[in-house]
């Protein structure tokens, strides 16, 4: 460990941080103990900027910048808050609840469901854009668990902790845009699959797209939190 | 002050709103000193009256009836107030809207049906091939979600509309509360 650390200095919604060269405004940022929305992070998987709710403003730019994949560099100035980004943010939630089905008083996840509180945290009463409703399938072919597409929110973390923290890699993204779609292996009921049935995929799914099968109504929290610290048992060996 | 005029209205719902606005209990007492309930599924009017100042409206639109009854409300109403997620997001109704009515339809009437076997075609009403929140025909003053709103949810709301302070909506409720 001869080499020395390149240090940083930047400004998060006016506060003066320091963080390590390499680390994204978002790691720093929770270091600081500033809040800044997610839905498709999570502590212990890569990222991968899908769901676009962790958008900052970097002085100097008129762009918007995903916090969880953007690199911090010296003299940055770095907003978390902004009418601007409040919009956005709430246009996202919206988006999310009008492209499948979310009902959510008949939804396993309610009450335990990510995108639930963050559209409540978001100030979001009602969805402006038409619900598109589109039909869907249900994959209950697993014997432990459920995959139900009306619920989904393409976020991948399912495909990532699979992938990356399981080693089984059974899901991947099929389609493209909005008529994407998760799949199990190269497309195969979930019960047919490659699956281990570790059950990490149901613990970091944000909303009731994966759940566990002996859970009912209002009965299933997740414990995404199991991630980072297995990843740091890990490294320890 | 005269008291304002209230109205409730049940359209595609289950009308567990109502019972949950039923169940702020004695704080009904309190609120009869503030408005007139001039008409509702618990009261006797039977038409909808021509000046409202506060509309609380169940339910979503689903029926070519529901959306009749939506716009005369929205001409008749100072404030319309869209309770509960049926009228909100649509809710538990919209869950046909993937597969159409013909399909519900069937599945109660014919196929689950022992006699009778007959899709009913008088006095109700068609219903709309698609299932929606009532703000995607009128315009909505107020979005009050939950399934149902609970009775706290109710009471905070109504003081603050019929007292004109401010209604911090997120912090009472959210969809399926
Ligand atoms: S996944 Fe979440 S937002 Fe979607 S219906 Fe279920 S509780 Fe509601
Ligand atoms: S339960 Fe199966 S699909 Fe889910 S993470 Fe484990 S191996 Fe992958
Ligand atoms: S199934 Fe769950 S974890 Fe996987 S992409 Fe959909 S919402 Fe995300
Ligand atoms: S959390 Fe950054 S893009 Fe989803």
């Amino acid at each position: 460990m001869s080499t020395s650390v390149d240090v940083k200095t930047l400004l998060i919604d006016g506060q003066e941080v320091s963080a390590r060269s390499g680390q994204t405004i978002l790691e720093v940022a929770k270091e600081n103990d500033i809040y800044i929305p997610t839905l498709c992070h999570l502590d212990g998987l890569s990222d991968v900027g899908a769901c676009r709710l962790c958008v900052v403003e970097i002085k100097g730019n008129n762009k918007l910048f995903p916090a969880c994949v953007t690199s911090v560099f010296e003299g940055m100035e770095v907003t978390t808050v902004t009418e601007r980004l409040q919009k956005h943010r709430l246009t996202i939630l919206e988006m999310l609840f009008a492209e499948r089905n979310h009902i959510c008083s008949v939804c396993v996840a309610n009450g335990h469901c990510e995108l639930q509180t963050l559209g409540q945290e978001q100030g979001l009463t009602h969805v402006r854009l038409p619900y598109r409703n589109p039909e869907l399938p249900v994959d209950a072919s697993h014997e432990r668990f459920t995959l139900d597409h009306n619920r989904c929110i393409m976020c991948t973390r399912c495909v990532r902790v699979c992938a990356e923290i399981e080693g089984a890699h059974v899901w991947d993204v099929m389609g493209r845009g909005i008529d994407s779609m998760i799949i199990s292996d190269l497309h195969e009921e979930w019960g047919k699959s490659s699956c281990t049935r570790c059950g990490k995929c149901v613990q970091v799914c944000p909303t009731g797209a994966l759940f566990d099968k002996s859970k009912i109504g209002s009965d299933h929290p997740k414990y995404p939190d199991f991630l980072p610290n297995l990843n740091l048992m890990r490294e320890a060996q | 002050m005269s008291k304002l005029k209230l109205a409730t209205v049940w359209l595609d719902g289950c009308s567990g709103c109502h019972m949950s606005f039923l169940d702020m209990d004695e704080r009904l007492i309190a609120l009869a000193e503030l408005v007139d309930v001039v008409y509702s599924p618990i009261v006797d009017t039977k038409v909808f009256p021509d000046e409202v100042d506060i509309a609380l409206v169940e339910g979503a639109v689903a029926s070519v009836d529901d959306e009749k009854k939506i716009k005369k409300i929205r001409a008749h109403s100072k404030l319309l107030v869209a309770m509960g997620d049926c009228a909100v997001a649509g809710n538990v109704p919209s869950m046909r809207n993937p597969i159409g009515p013909e399909a519900i339809l069937d599945r109660a009437y014919i196929e689950n049906a022992d006699v009778q076997r007959q899709i009913p075609c008088v006095v109700v009403p068609k219903l709309l091939r698609v299932v929606r929140p009532i703000h995607e025909f009128v315009k909505v003053d107020v979005f009050l979600p939950g399934c149902p709103p609970s009775a706290d949810t109710f009471h905070a709301a109504l003081t603050a509309l019929v007292t004109g302070e401010p209604l911090d909506v997120p912090a009472l409720t959210r969809f399926g509360a």
